[in-house]
């Protein structure tokens, strides 16, 4: 089952690049989408059932984070069909060969057990999704893709090298080949040299977060995700960000099992917060509403950290923001990717009254942002409360402060934007584009919103439990 | 005695090469210091094991060949042959270079060996290539620069994997193989969409998105 998940979105892309049909290859999408969630649900029975020695397979926590990323995919993948034809003019073999491998190689990269193959699907993660961001094949959009590649590289550089400090820490410590997770987060996590595992965090920190777009590692990001389509900002700001936190999760695990986890989560808390500040500062009067999402994506990511950071329940209300985080970001990009196409702009002055010209994808936009800067009753909320509340138990209050002050700001930055896009009063001389509101382009975000709204209020007792057994992976419980 | 002067050398060339304002030297003096980390592990008396020849082999034909002609081929076409007008001078460069390997030598100093380890010059110059990768990718207007400095900090982490090749080869292998080829890639093909769309490889161009 382990192999089949990696196998069948990969062999879909080779079918997708070799096909000539350009409708068949639309078509392909949801399908593969559908078929690897249910293949998926099927083999998470088993997560709690992973043998030692396996270099493929799922635990709970690369189980929590495919399942996230799997949803994400499939509502990415309904949406997409719709938005292609919208394009006729730009060739899709790229677009879906490239959606369909991201895919396989999340699905390589969550059961990956040994931290080389995690690197290795990291890498390859990059690479697949760089061609999504140059679709458009104009300038701005080539040299989003230059500062993706060259940033994401030394990003993903220094991880390996971060990698190998890790493999140097334990070959100190007379471990030897093959490293796989189920050792090094126990009885191997002993032997692992101290000063080397601590670098080796380090690096793969900044490595990692630089694939994140932790601050001030995100400078790609507003690039990246303003001059993408939206479907492909959703699957960049929820998808290639998770695998990035997964494998930042997978490091952080082994320090913690190590019993370093106290030097680990100060960097995490330090970083969690410097992001959400910048994110912050770069909000206010932001003009362009992708770069405005953009920015919101690194507040998040900053959240993810944060709640690691903290700890203990926070930690586990932070895995359970990557899901919250993921399904509300599909729904902003793609909304936001509609509302654009309406007015051929996606900048302030221009883009204005989005409720009148485009009333689905304009509330959905609007409630995008409510949920996402935490109101209830989203899944947002319940995490940021629940970390929120995390941080104030602890005996330093100022972080919990600051967390909350941050929030706000922040709500208050995006909204100034938000408010005016979605009730402003519409430019009489703006020309309208051919576009409308369709079923195929607002159904599936109106499903994402709704299962968001779902997690908030309800979440399944099996769920719960494999979240809480991810979160006592993350802290490196024996 | 063979392998340290070759690592020497090697820090060498990374002084060399960010005191260049010539693009074609530049590359060139990157491409002799991945001849020189790929004849490295030979020097380390590592040839016996057949699949280390095999990537000393990839590494070489890679570092020495490949990319030299995917050089050669985006120089044609843009015509431009000097670093002109550095964020940072070529002398304040070099001071930064040699910062960078004090640096490299601190940090060193704290991360302990294996007891007896033959390979006490390792870390130093790998962090220190890593350095000078970074000085040449954040002080340098050029695509075609940049790239080089990315390739000099993937120098860096080689070095740093030959350590560790011996004992633990799948992982190292497949890092830095996966690392040379896929990198060269796709920076062949921004560097040629560069070259198109641009007329030219000045990452000047590639301001128009800001805040």
């Amino acid at each position: 089952m382990a192999w089949f998940l990696i196998a069948l979105p990969l062999l879909a892309a080779l079918a997708a690049f070799l096909t000539r049909s350009v409708a068949l290859r639309a078509r392909l999408l949801p399908v593969t989408g559908a078929l690897h969630l249910a293949a998926l649900l099927y083999a998470l029975r088993a997560w709690d059932r992973l043998p030692p020695d396996a270099w493929i397979g799922l635990d709970a926590l690369g189980g929590w984070t495919l399942l996230v990323i799997s949803v994400l995919f499939c509502v990415c993948a309904c949406y997409a069909p719709a938005y292609l034809a919208l394009r006729p003019e730009r060739d899709n073999r790229v677009f879906t060969t490239s959606f369909l491998c991201f895919l396989g190689l999340a699905s390589l990269l969550a059961q990956a057990r040994h931290p080389g193959l995690v690197w290795v699907a990291m890498e390859t993660t990059t690479l697949a999704t760089a061609p999504l961001i140059y679709f458009n094949h104009n300038r701005r959009s080539l040299e989003a893709t230059w500062k993706y590649l060259i940033i994401g590289s030394v990003g993903i550089a220094l991880a390996l090298l971060g990698t190998l400090f890790l493999a140097y820490a334990a070959h100190l410590g007379g471990l030897q080949e093959p490293l796989l997770f189920s050792s090094l987060t126990r009885d191997g996590a002993d032997l692992l040299s101290r000063p080397w595992l601590r670098a080796a965090f380090v690096l793969t920190l900044v490595g990692y977060g630089t694939k994140m777009g932790l601050a001030p590692l995100h400078t790609w990001k507003p690039d990246a995700y303003g001059e993408t389509p939206g479907v492909i900002g959703a699957l960049l700001a929820g998808g290639v960000t998770s695998c990035a936190f997964l494998a930042l999760l997978r490091i952080y695990s082994v320090v913690a099992a190590a019993g370093e986890i106290e030097f680990a989560r100060e960097l995490m808390v330090g970083m969690g917060l410097l992001s959400m500040l910048w994110a912050a500062v770069f909000m206010v009067r932001q003009l362009d509403i992708r770069r405005l999402l953009a920015y919101s994506s690194v507040e998040h990511m900053g959240i993810l950290v944060f709640g690691i950071g903290i700890g203990g329940r926070a930690a586990r209300f932070a895995l359970f923001h990557l899901a919250a985080n993921a399904l509300v970001k599909c729904v902003l990009f793609m909304s936001a990717g509609n509302i654009n196409r309406s007015y051929a702009s996606k900048r302030l002055p221009y883009v204005r009254g989005a409720i009148r010209r485009t009333p689905v994808s304009g509330w959905l936009f609007f409630l995008g942002f409510l949920a996402i800067t935490g109101t209830p009753p989203f899944a947002p909320f319940i995490s940021e409360f629940n970390i929120a509340a995390a941080a104030l138990a602890q005996p330093y209050l100022w972080t919990g402060v600051a967390f909350l002050v941050l929030l706000g700001g922040i709500f208050l930055a995006m909204s100034d934007t938000v408010v005016q896009v979605v009730f402003g009063t519409p430019p009489p001389d703006r020309a309208r584009t051919p576009y409308r509101d369709t079923w195929a382009t607002t159904a599936p975000l109106v499903a994402a919103l709704a299962l968001s709204m779902t997690m908030g209020l309800w979440l399944p007792e099996p769920l719960a439990n494999m979240i809480r057994s991810a979160g006592d992976v993350v802290e490196g419980v024996r | 005695m063979l392998r340290d002067l070759l690592i020497a050398l090697i820090v060498l060339t990374n002084f060399t090469m960010v005191a260049t304002g010539r693009i074609n030297k530049a590359i060139q003096v990157a491409v002799l210091q991945g001849v020189l980390l790929g004849l490295l592990p030979l020097a380390m008396g590592l040839g016996r094991h057949l699949h280390i020849l095999l990537m000393v082999a990839a590494a070489i034909t890679v570092k020495g060949w490949l990319i030299p002609s995917l050089f050669r081929r985006a120089m044609r076409k843009v015509k431009i042959h000097r670093e002109v007008d550095p964020y940072v001078g070529f002398t304040a460069s070099l001071v930064l270079c040699a910062l960078g390997t004090g640096l490299a030598l601190l940090l060193a100093s704290h991360l302990p060996l294996a007891p007896g380890s033959e390979f006490k010059l390792f870390v130093p110059a790998s962090l220190s290539t890593l350095l000078t990768g970074f000085i040449l990718l954040i002080t340098r207007r050029k695509a075609l620069t940049q790239v080089v400095g990315y390739l000099v900090l993937e120098n860096g982490i080689y070095l740093f994997g030959l350590m560790l090749i011996e004992d633990m080869p799948v992982l190292v292998e497949t890092g830095i193989l996966l690392d040379l080829f896929v990198g060269i890639f796709v920076m062949g093909i921004v560097l040629n969409h560069i070259t198109v769309a641009f007329d030219s490889m000045d990452t000047r161009h590639l301001a128009e998105l800001k805040d």
